[in-house]
């Protein structure tokens, strides 16, 4: 409450230095409480989804399918489910992957600055579109005339991953260095195969990653399959002309069953599922690392 | 992120030479690859649009904040779950916004260096829990604690305060619903943030530092005003998050059409209303109301998306692009 005066041994008085002293210190352990319920949360569902998916975690979860009302105690599995997603997954990348990679490149390669910039936006506008609602869109696009199929969910997801793949493709053209493009235009090879042959794999990395990382993003999503690839027999079908079980639309119906079997089998497949993510977003992190520092930007 | 795009020198090595054969091919390829996202984001808002045409035609707009929602008589309005949707994402916007800035603080000023890149894996891992994971969590794990343990503890101390009524029976409420946003929307946002912070140029902390301020006065006065306009930025794309999401809070949420403060009843947001109704919707009516709820779904995530762009291009603006 002083004013900051010299004292005798010559060091400033600062005023209320106590205080702010205290301010800080409970600031900064209010930061690190923060981190830790971050840390703590994830920690804690994965726990939870680890120890609560013992008992149905066995070789029967990937081989055997559902049986339906069985009052049995016959073991069931989902295998219908991780087919169903492996294909549909598989066919939404063949759909997005292409696209995303051409959009980037026009983008990257020809776009005139001002092009670049809004097709860029209505790149980020479809990926702010909730997944209900493109779930909702390709039910009217495709469904109502056509009824459900694995064909509409690998379109709904496809939609959901192409602005993910452009982008992150976007991200990595834009890092190959134009003295590259120079040179090899400079030896005469014409733009196209400039742009194909020596500018594209210079960013297969990044591809890869970005591409592992959408796949990942869309293997758990539910909301684009509800309207699109839901109501679906209980036996294993390859066929996506018609409607698929899914892992994540699997989970959602035995999370809302009465049956704790149910819940076993759902908290085994998010375990499943879980670990399929995170070993895909790790992958992806390593690689990402590993193609930075090989085009000497680590 | 987009600010990130928009600051990077576009390349264009070969403007205005001849084009051959082949470069026409690639070019003509690759830009209608360009038109054709373009025309796939009018299609779904043409699509979602005439879907709800039946609907707009029969309620017209009061459809809007008409609470109604009986396939019997055939009457249906977004009302309650318009207020369930802007209820639950702000205040999971109000509890995860302090959460985030707190963990980009301790991640770019607080953390030992050999913590840093684990725990911010650690944080965007948390954006990777797939939505329908999340729920399950929420209805067997989270709800029943929130019900037993948290919600008479709140209702106790803060009753007087119509948000915190009797608590729930099973654990079902708007409440969990509203904590799962806020997990959801944590990792978006704390990103974001710890990226705004990191760009904050050394030499104005070290200023800050050097006249005698404590941390987290260096911290108040030039991080922040640095990041605000970004953090705001990333607010509405956490909200657009919470707006949008419709299988986690479809689990946890536990439906129903009526409009209650009471955080600790059930109810149902747009997105919610929609995913739940998957199955059951038979009506040509009820079907097309609830291609409505998506168009006022699909209005807020274009507004909450180009509000952020907005912000972000005006904030590079009046710091010349620093902040990128």
């Amino acid at each position: 409450m002083t004013e900051p005066s010299p004292t005798g041994s010559g060091v400033l008085q600062v005023p209320h230095l106590r205080r702010r002293r205290i301010v800080n210190k409970s600031m900064e352990a209010l930061a690190l409480l923060t981190a830790l319920i971050a840390v703590g949360v994830l920690v804690l569902v994965v726990f939870s989804v680890a120890r609560r998916s013992w008992s149905a975690l066995n070789l029967d979860l990937l081989t055997k399918t559902p049986i339906p009302f069985s009052l049995t105690n016959e073991p069931t599995g989902l295998a219908n489910a991780f087919v169903g997603s492996i294909v549909i997954v598989g066919l939404a990348t063949l759909m997005a992957l292409p696209v995303g990679i051409l959009i980037a490149i026009y983008l990257n390669e020809f776009a005139p600055p001002k092009i670049n910039a809004s097709v860029s936006l209505v790149l980020d506008v479809l990926n702010g579109i909730p997944a209900i609602v493109i779930g909702i869109f390709v039910y009217g696009l495709v469904v109502v005339g056509h009824g459900q199929s694995g064909y509409a969910g690998a379109f709904a997801l496809a939609c959901l991953m192409l602005p993910l793949v452009a982008r992150s493709t976007q991200e990595i053209l834009v890092l190959v260095p134009n003295s590259t493009r120079e040179a090899s235009l400079a030896l005469g090879v014409p733009r196209w195969r400039t742009t194909l042959s020596i500018v594209l794999p210079q960013t297969i990395g990044g591809i890869v990653t970005g591409t592992t990382l959408a796949v990942a993003r869309v293997a758990g999503e539910t909301a684009p399959l509800l309207f699109t690839s839901s109501i679906v027999g209980t036996s294993i079908n390859f066929n996506p002309a018609h409607a698929l079980q899914t892992i994540p639309v699997a989970i959602f119906e035995y999370s809302e069953s009465p049956d704790p079997k149910d819940h076993a089998q759902a908290w085994a497949a998010s375990l499943v599922l879980l670990i399929f993510i995170l070993v895909a977003n790790l992958g992806a992190r390593a690689l990402a690392a590993r193609s930075k520092r090989r085009m000497g930007l680590g | 992120m987009a600010s990130e795009q928009a600051a990077v020198e576009p390349r264009r090595p070969l403007s205005g030479r001849r084009l051959n054969t082949g470069d026409l091919i690639l070019l003509v390829t690759a830009a209608s690859a360009a038109v054709a996202v373009v025309a796939l984001v009018a299609l779904i808002v043409y699509k979602v649009v005439e879907g709800a045409k039946l609907s707009f035609q029969t309620f017209g707009i009061s459809f809007v904040w008409t609470v109604a929602w009986d396939p019997v008589k055939e009457v249906f309005g977004a009302g309650s779950f318009l207020f369930g949707t802007v209820l639950t994402s702000l205040l999971a916007l109000a509890l995860a916004t302090p959460l985030s800035i707190g963990i980009a603080l301790y991640l770019t000023e607080l953390a030992p260096r050999y913590l840093r890149g684990p725990i911010t894996s650690l944080v965007e891992t948390l954006a990777a829990i797939p939505s329908v994971v999340l729920g399950l969590w929420g209805i067997i794990v989270l709800g029943p604690f929130l019900s037993q343990h948290v919600e008479p503890w709140l209702h106790d101390t803060l009753g007087f305060i119509p948000l915190f009524g009797p608590p729930s029976t099973a654990g079902a409420s708007v409440f969990t619903a509203t904590i799962i946003l806020t997990i959801m929307m944590l990792p978006i946002i704390a990103s974001i943030t710890r990226e705004l912070f990191l760009g904050v140029p050394r030499d104005l902390k070290e200023g800050s530092l050097a006249l005698g301020s404590t941390r987290w006065e260096m911290v108040r006065g030039v991080v922040f005003p640095y990041a605000r306009g970004g953090i705001a930025a990333a607010m509405i794309l956490g909200l657009g998050r919470g707006l949008g999401e419709a299988i986690a809070v479809t689990q946890v949420i536990g439906g129903g059409v009526f409009i209650s403060w009471n955080l600790f009843s059930t109810g149902d947001t747009l997105a919610s209303k929609i995913a739940a109704s998957y199955q059951g919707a038979t009506t040509n009516v009820e079907v097309a109301s609830l291609f409505y709820l998506a168009v006022i779904l699909l209005v807020f995530s274009l507004v909450a998306n180009i509000a952020a762009q907005w912000i972000v291009r005006t904030v590079n603006r009046k710091q010349g692009g620093a902040a990128t």
